[in-house]
C-alpha cells in the first residue's frame, strides 16, 4: 500500500473531498478558527487541559476488553470491544465536545449552539458546557424533539436550551441548517460545536483529531494486552466521527484492516436506506465536498435508519477520502442486522449497544467469521443502548421477536 | 418603456457620479445595464424571486411587471432543499417549489422560453450543491445558454471557484461572489478578483429576512470600493423604501428579496404580477 498525503491541505481537502463551501459570513469565523486551533494544538497547556478533563471528567481512557462469548459466537476471530459506551454521557460524542468547548473559551466566545438528531452530541455538548460554565443552545428536529423527549430532558437538566426545529423533515439535515443559519448571525460571541466529522474546513480534521484520542489509546492497549496490532478495526458511520476517531491512528498502518459501517436501513432503493459511501455521488452538503445522497439535481435525499444518529444523508469528506483511496473498506447492515446485533451483544456480553454500534456489530462478526482464532477484530462500541430502548421495543416488537 | 427608472427626487439622492471603466465591445447585458445607470447617475433595484413560487406560471408576468415599475436586474432564486444563507420566508418558498417539481431544468427552460419578452437583466442564484452536482462549469454554460446574464453562487469554496468563474467569463455573463461585513480585507481583494459584472455585498452578518433597523453599509463599500470599480450590489434584510434610499446614498444597487418573496406568496394567485409591480413602485417612492 502507497503512503497516504497528509490530510486536509491547506485548503481543507482531503483529495477533492471536504473544503469551505459557506456563505462568506461564516469565512472570517472559520479562519479565526483554523488559526486558533493550530495554536491550540501547538500549545502544551492545551493539550494538558483537554487530556485532563478527558480523564477526571470523562473517564478516560476507556476499556479494551476481549469479548469472550461474542468470540465464541462467531466461530473465528478474537472480537475485542473499545468501549466507548462507558465514556461520561454514554457515548464517544464527549471527546468532541470537550475539546471544541475548551476551544471556544480561548477564543472568548461565550456562547456554544451546536445541532443534534438523537440527543447524544446535544446532551455531549450541554454537559461540556455546563462543565465550563458557557451557555449553551441546541438546535432538534420537531420529529427527533418528539421521538427523544429523555435526551431533551436532559439537554435542558443541563442548562441548554433546546430548539425544537420545524422545517424541511423535521430532523438532523435541518437541525444542522438551523444552527448554521443561527451562527451567521451570532459569529462575533458564538462557537458552532459540530458533531461530527462533517461540515466546512477546519472542523472534519478538529474533530477528527479530538475523536483520535479513540484509536491512539486501542493502538496503544492493543500493544500492551495482545503485543501487537489488531487485524481489523470495525466501526459504524453516519456522519462517522467515531469511524474517524479510532481508524486515523491506524491508517499508516497497512497490516490494519479498516472497515466502516453504514445504515442500509430497509434496503437499497433511494429513501430506504442512510449509505452516502455505498449508493452516493460526490456532492456538497452542509460546507464540504463529499459522498452525499443527492437526487439527480442535486437536492438532498430523504433517508432512512431504525438509528436516528445514522440517519443522514451526508457523511464526513476524508470517509470519501478514504473510500477512493481505498484504505477504508464500507459496508452497509440493514436495521433487521443491527436489531439482531442489538440483542447478541445484549446476551452474549451483558452490553446492551447503541443502534448505531450495532450495525458495527453485525459487520464485525460477518468479518470475523472469515478470519483465524488467532487474529483479532476490534469494535468500536460508540455508545449505549439505554437511549434506545423505547425504539427497540417499538422494532423488536414490529417484527414479532420476544423479549 | 423609455420613462425614468427612478423619480426625480431619487435621482437626486442617489446622484453620485462613479468613473467609467475602460469598456470593451460588445457589452454583455450586466454591464450595459449598470453603465448605462452610472452615466445618468441612477441606481438599480434588484428584486429577488424564487422561481416556481408561488407559481412557475406566474414568473413571466412576474418579470413583466418588476421591469415596468422599474427594476434593472431580477435574481432568480433556483429552488434547493438545504438554503443555509436563507431565512425562513425564502427557505420556505424554495421548499414549495420543490414540493411542486421545480427543478433546475424546469426553471432554465422556463428563462429560455420568456428570455425574449424581458430587457432586464436576469441572475440566477442556485447553490453550489446544485452546480457541482449538475456538472459544475457545464452548469454555468448551461445558464448562460438559458438566457441568464449572471450568476451568483451564495456557498460556493473561494478557493475551488475558478473553473466556475472562467466559465462565466467565456460566456461573457456576470459571475458574483458575496462579500461580507466580516471579510477581512484581504479577503476582500480575493473575492472581487473572482467577480465580474458586479459584486454583492451582504448588509448585515446573518441569513436573509426582513429587518426594522436600516441597514449600515458605508463602510463596507469603501472598503470594497477601495479595491474594486465594479457596481456593488447590496442584499439581505432590505425590505422598505427607505432602506433602498440608505443602500443607494452608498452602492450601485439595493437587493430586495424577502419582502417580495413573502408578498408574491400571499393572496390571490391571479395577482402576483401586480402585486410585484406595486411593491417594487413602493420600494422606489423615496
Amino acid at each position: 500500500m502507497t503512503t497516504l498525503p497528509q490530510v486536509p491541505d491547506t485548503q481543507g481537502r482531503f483529495g477533492k473531498f471536504g473544503g469551505r463551501y459557506v456563505p462568506e459570513t461564516l469565512l472570517s469565523a472559520l479562519e479565526q478558527l483554523e488559526a486558533a486551533y493550530a495554536t491550540a494544538r501547538a500549545d502544551a497547556s492545551f493539550q494538558r487541559d483537554v487530556d485532563t478533563l478527558l480523564r477526571d471528567f470523562v473517564g478516560r481512557p476507556t476499556p479494551f476488553a476481549k469479548a469472550e462469548r461474542l468470540s465464541e459466537s462467531s466461530g473465528g476471530a478474537q472480537i475485542w470491544l473499545k468501549r466507548e459506551d462507558l465514556a461520561h454521557t454514554g457515548a464517544h460524542k464527549i471527546n468532541n465536545t470537550i475539546g471544541q468547548a475548551l476551544l471556544a473559551k480561548r477564543l472568548g466566545k461565550t456562547r456554544i449552539i451546536a445541532e443534534t438528531g438523537a440527543g447524544q452530541h446535544g446532551v455531549a455538548t450541554a454537559t461540556a458546557c455546563a462543565r465550563l460554565g458557557l451557555r449553551c443552545e441546541v438546535y432538534m428536529g420537531a420529529e427527533d424533539v418528539r421521538r427523544q423527549a429523555l435526551n431533551v430532558f436532559r439537554m435542558r437538566l443541563l442548562g441548554a436550551k433546546v430548539n425544537a426545529v420545524e422545517t424541511g423533515s423535521r430532523t438532523l439535515k435541518d437541525a444542522t441548517n438551523e444552527a448554521m443559519r443561527d451562527w451567521m448571525g451570532s459569529v462575533a460571541d458564538t462557537h458552532y460545536i459540530i458533531g461530527s466529522v462533517v461540515g466546512p474546513h477546519p472542523f472534519p480534521m478538529m474533530v477528527r483529531d479530538f475523536q483520535s484520542v479513540i484509536g491512539r489509546e486501542c493502538r496503544a492497549q492493543s500493544l500492551e494486552r495482545l503485543g501487537r496490532l489488531p487485524d481489523a478495526v470495525v466501526a459504524c458511520v453516519g456522519g462517522g466521527s467515531n469511524a474517524a476517531g479510532i481508524f486515523f491512528p491506524f491508517v499508516g498502518d497497512a497490516g490494519v484492516r479498516l472497515v466502516g459501517v453504514e445504515a442500509g436501513g430497509r434496503g437499497n432503493a433511494p429513501g430506504e436506506h442512510a449509505a452516502p459511501l455505498a449508493f452516493g455521488t460526490p456532492g456538497v452538503l452542509h460546507g464540504s465536498l463529499s459522498y452525499v445522497l443527492q437526487d439527480p439535481a442535486g437536492q438532498t435525499a430523504d433517508v432512512h435508519s431504525c438509528s436516528a444518529g445514522l440517519d443522514y444523508p451526508g457523511v464526513g469528506p476524508e470517509h470519501s477520502f478514504w473510500k477512493d483511496t481505498g484504505r477504508v473498506e464500507y459496508v452497509a447492515a440493514t436495521d433487521e442486522q443491527a436489531l439482531d446485533a442489538f440483542r447478541l451483544l445484549a446476551e452474549r456480553e451483558g452490553i446492551i449497544p447503541a443502534l448505531e454500534t450495532s450495525h458495527a456489530v453485525h459487520a464485525t462478526m460477518q468479518v470475523a467469521r472469515g478470519m483465524r482464532p488467532d487474529q483479532v477484530v476490534v469494535i468500536n462500541v460508540s455508545g449505549r443502548g439505554d437511549k434506545d430502548v423505547n425504539e427497540a421495543i417499538r422494532l423488536l416488537e414490529a417484527r414479532g421477536d420476544r423479549v | 418603456m423609455s420613462r425614468t427608472l427612478y423619480p426625480l427626487s431619487y435621482q437626486a439622492a442617489c446622484a453620485k457620479r462613479l468613473p467609467r471603466p475602460a469598456t470593451i465591445a460588445p457589452m454583455s447585458r450586466i454591464d450595459q445595464i449598470f453603465q448605462d445607470l452610472r452615466a445618468n447617475g441612477r441606481k438599480a433595484l434588484m428584486p429577488f424571486v424564487v422561481a416556481g413560487d408561488p407559481t412557475l406560471d406566474a414568473l413571466p408576468g412576474t418579470l413583466a411587471a418588476l421591469e415596468q415599475a422599474g427594476a434593472s436586474i431580477a435574481e432568480i432564486g433556483i429552488p434547493f432543499s438545504d438554503p443555509i444563507a436563507d431565512g425562513p420566508v425564502i427557505a420556505e418558498a424554495m421548499h414549495r417549489a420543490l414540493q411542486r417539481g421545480v427543478s433546475p431544468s424546469v426553471v432554465l427552460a422556463r428563462v429560455r422560453e420568456l428570455r425574449a419578452s424581458v430587457r432586464m437583466g436576469l441572475v440566477a442564484m442556485v447553490s453550489v450543491s446544485i452546480v457541482e452536482r449538475s456538472g459544475g462549469s457545464a452548469f454555468i454554460a448551461a445558464l448562460a445558454d438559458a438566457g441568464f446574464d449572471g450568476v451568483i453562487v451564495p456557498d460556493a469554496d473561494l478557493d475551488a471557484v475558478g473553473p466556475l468563474h472562467a466559465e462565466a467569463e467565456r460566456r461573457d455573463i456576470a459571475f458574483a461572489m458575496l462579500v461580507a461585513p466580516t471579510s477581512t480585507d484581504a479577503r476582500i481583494e480575493r473575492l472581487v478578483r473572482h467577480c465580474r459584472g458586479f459584486v454583492y455585498l451582504l448588509a448585515r452578518a446573518g441569513i436573509t429576512g426582513e429587518r426594522q433597523d436600516a441597514p449600515q453599509v458605508e463602510s463596507l463599500v469603501r472598503r470594497v470600493r477601495a479595491k474594486t470599480s465594479l457596481p456593488l450590489a447590496v442584499g439581505f434584510g432590505i425590505s422598505t423604501a427607505a432602506h433602498v434610499k440608505a443602500v443607494c446614498a452608498h452602492a450601485d444597487a439595493a437587493i430586495v428579496g424577502s419582502s417580495l418573496v413573502r408578498r408574491l406568496a400571499e393572496g390571490d394567485a391571479h395577482a402576483v404580477a401586480d402585486r410585484a409591480g406595486a411593491y417594487a413602485r413602493e420600494l422606489l417612492r423615496v
